[in-house]
């Protein structure tokens, strides 16, 4: 069998005295999309920013491609050259136009002239439906455009990994459509993806393997239909109840 | 209510309101509506000023002190002397705004960065504010003024106007440092967080990402700062550069009048105003981009 793309192994996170993560254990292969849900305070999102050390863990390991993310053959930037992050609050610069909070990364971390990192830029806000906003500011646009410029941004320096957090959860449910459109696209075109999501329906979509949390711990695992119709855990039977009971699978 | 529109031709749209016509702008009389306010505000002030007018110079000791105070003559002899010293004062002011704006930034930045290889210069930083912002500006340009040339340093100048113009710097860049910092910390967590994911360096974050936002968030209140120092660095005054007030004492001292300092006091005031007014434009600006990014 190959490598898993990512690996990770018995991780533990603590803030100050409180467990967030409980020996939590994953394997996501290429081109694998995992969705983790649970309630708030799961620990899901402290485990998604793990992966690209946004968060420090405890103990435990992480590899990309086998190799841990903390090995220094990574350097300074490499990871966060391979494994990109979109925020529920998209994060976007305000004060620069969103050509340049695409280009920003390419330009002065990787270092790569302006013009071909624009060129780059450009080609892909044009595939992401943003091409006429390359000179307009954040604020200018709408939640689910800059959500869309967030996206692009992480993809500007071709990540291998995308993590999404919460990505659609600020957004008025008629924009979120078409972020999960872009996502399943993403998909389709082959990228590994790990999600937190409290969109139950895309999850089921759109996920290879959903990952149910609870008190830092990966509770239930597996194929997204077959959990969301017979949960095996009674605590993921009880959070899809009272999903379904507000309406959101 | 006879104005409102009335409701769309042909029925209810089928989406809404996507036929309604919208409402006309009420009509208003604009002039006339302003014409009052304006009326009591400016009676209201020439009451009050000329009530006190009136008080001052009904006093019995009020044309000895008018002959002190507000001598035409004296104040037009006084008046080139005062002026070359305020040129002075001007130059001081500048130069010293130029010097704290950078400093106060460099102490800033240092006090805001979090990596552990920055915490001697965060602790360093953060005694110096201790230190500078608890003595007073008047006592730091006399030491400064008075203590440092008796040194006589080898290769730096020995004028009482350098040591003032340092003591200004260093006593205000305390306090700007604080303003910067405050606008750094308001600058939102996440933008630290994408500038991370996206690879840039913890000073690559400070310069791209959280520095122009900072700046601009902290532009009224450094403002403020800007106007306040225009007027404090008179203080150095007291060690003997001839700046405009020690020239207006000179003259005072040379003819018992002290219609030079009026002189002196008008230059101050009008040097302050359109700076206070710059401000005030700036504040309703950042003011007006708020409420535009809230809406």
């Amino acid at each position: 069998m190959t490598t898993p793309r990512i690996e990770i192994d018995n991780l533990t996170k603590y803030y100050g005295e409180t467990l967030v993560l409980d020996g939590v254990s994953l394997n996501v292969g290429l081109h694998e999309v995992v969705c983790l849900i649970g309630a708030s305070g799961s620990g899901k999102s402290t485990l998604l920013r793990c992966i690209n050390r946004l968060v420090d863990f405890d103990h435990g390991a992480i590899r990309l491609d086998g190799v841990s993310i903390e090995d220094e053959s990574f350097g300074a930037t490499g990871l966060q050259k391979r494994v990109g992050i979109v925020f529920q609050s998209y994060n976007l610069f305000p004060h620069m136009t969103v050509l340049d909070n695409v280009t920003l990364a390419p330009r002065k971390v990787h270092r790569l002239p302006r013009a071909e990192t624009e060129a780059r830029a450009r080609e892909l806000l044009a595939m992401f439906g943003m091409g006429d906003h390359a000179l307009s500011y954040p604020e200018q646009l709408s939640g689910g455009q800059q959500q869309r410029v967030a996206i692009v941004r992480s993809l500007a320096t071709n990540p291998d990994v995308l993590l999404l957090d919460e990505i659609t959860a600020a957004l008025d449910p008629e924009l979120i459509g078409e972020i999960l459109r872009i996502i399943r696209r993403l998909k389709d075109d082959g990228m590994t993806m790990v999600i937190v999501t409290h969109e139950m329906g895309f999850a089921r979509d759109v996920a290879d393997t959903v990952c149910f949390l609870e008190g830092g711990r990966i509770l239930e695992r597996g194929d997204p239909k077959a959990m969301f119709k017979t949960p095996q855990n009674e605590r993921t039977a009880q959070f899809l109840q009272r999903i379904i009971e507000a309406g959101r699978l | 209510m006879t104005d409102m529109p009335s409701a769309a031709p042909g029925g209810v749209p089928p989406d809404g309101a996507a036929v309604r016509t919208p409402a006309p702008p009420r009509r208003r009389n604009e002039w006339r509506a302003a014409v009052l306010p304006t009326a009591i505000s400016i009676a209201s002030v020439v009451i009050v000023f000329g009530l006190l007018g009136w008080w001052i110079t009904s006093a019995p000791q009020w044309p000895r002190v008018q002959l002190q105070f507000f001598n035409l003559d004296a104040m037009i002899a006084a008046f080139p002397r005062v002026l070359s010293g305020f040129w002075i004062s001007l130059r001081i002011w500048l130069t010293a705004l130029f010097c704290m704006a950078i400093w106060a930034l460099v102490l800033a930045v240092l006090r805001s960065l979090r990596a552990p290889l920055f915490t001697p210069f965060r602790l360093l930083v953060t005694i110096y504010i201790d230190i500078f912002r608890g003595i007073p500006a008047l006592l730091l340009v006399l030491l400064f003024g008075f203590g440092i040339p008796a040194l006589n340093l080898p290769g730096l100048p020995n004028s009482g106007l350098f040591w003032g113009t340092v003591a200004m710097i260093l006593s205000y860049s305390a306090y700007v440092a604080e303003i910067y910092r405050s606008g750094i910390e308001a600058v939102h967590e996440g933008q630290w967080a994408a500038a991370k994911s996206l690879g840039l360096s913890e000073w690559q974050t400070m310069i791209y990402a959280i520095l122009p936002q900072a700046l601009r968030n902290v532009l009224p209140a450094l403002m403020n700062i800007v106007v306040a120092l225009q007027k404090d660095v008179a203080l150095l005054s007291v060690i003997g550069v001839r700046d405009a007030v020690r020239e207006a004492q000179i003259y005072t001292a040379q003819t018992f009048n002290y219609s030079s300092l009026v002189v002196a006091a008008a230059l101050f005031m009008l040097a302050t105003i359109p700076m206070a007014r710059l401000a005030d434009y700036v504040t309703r600006k950042d003011r007006e981009r708020r409420l535009q990014r809230a809406g």
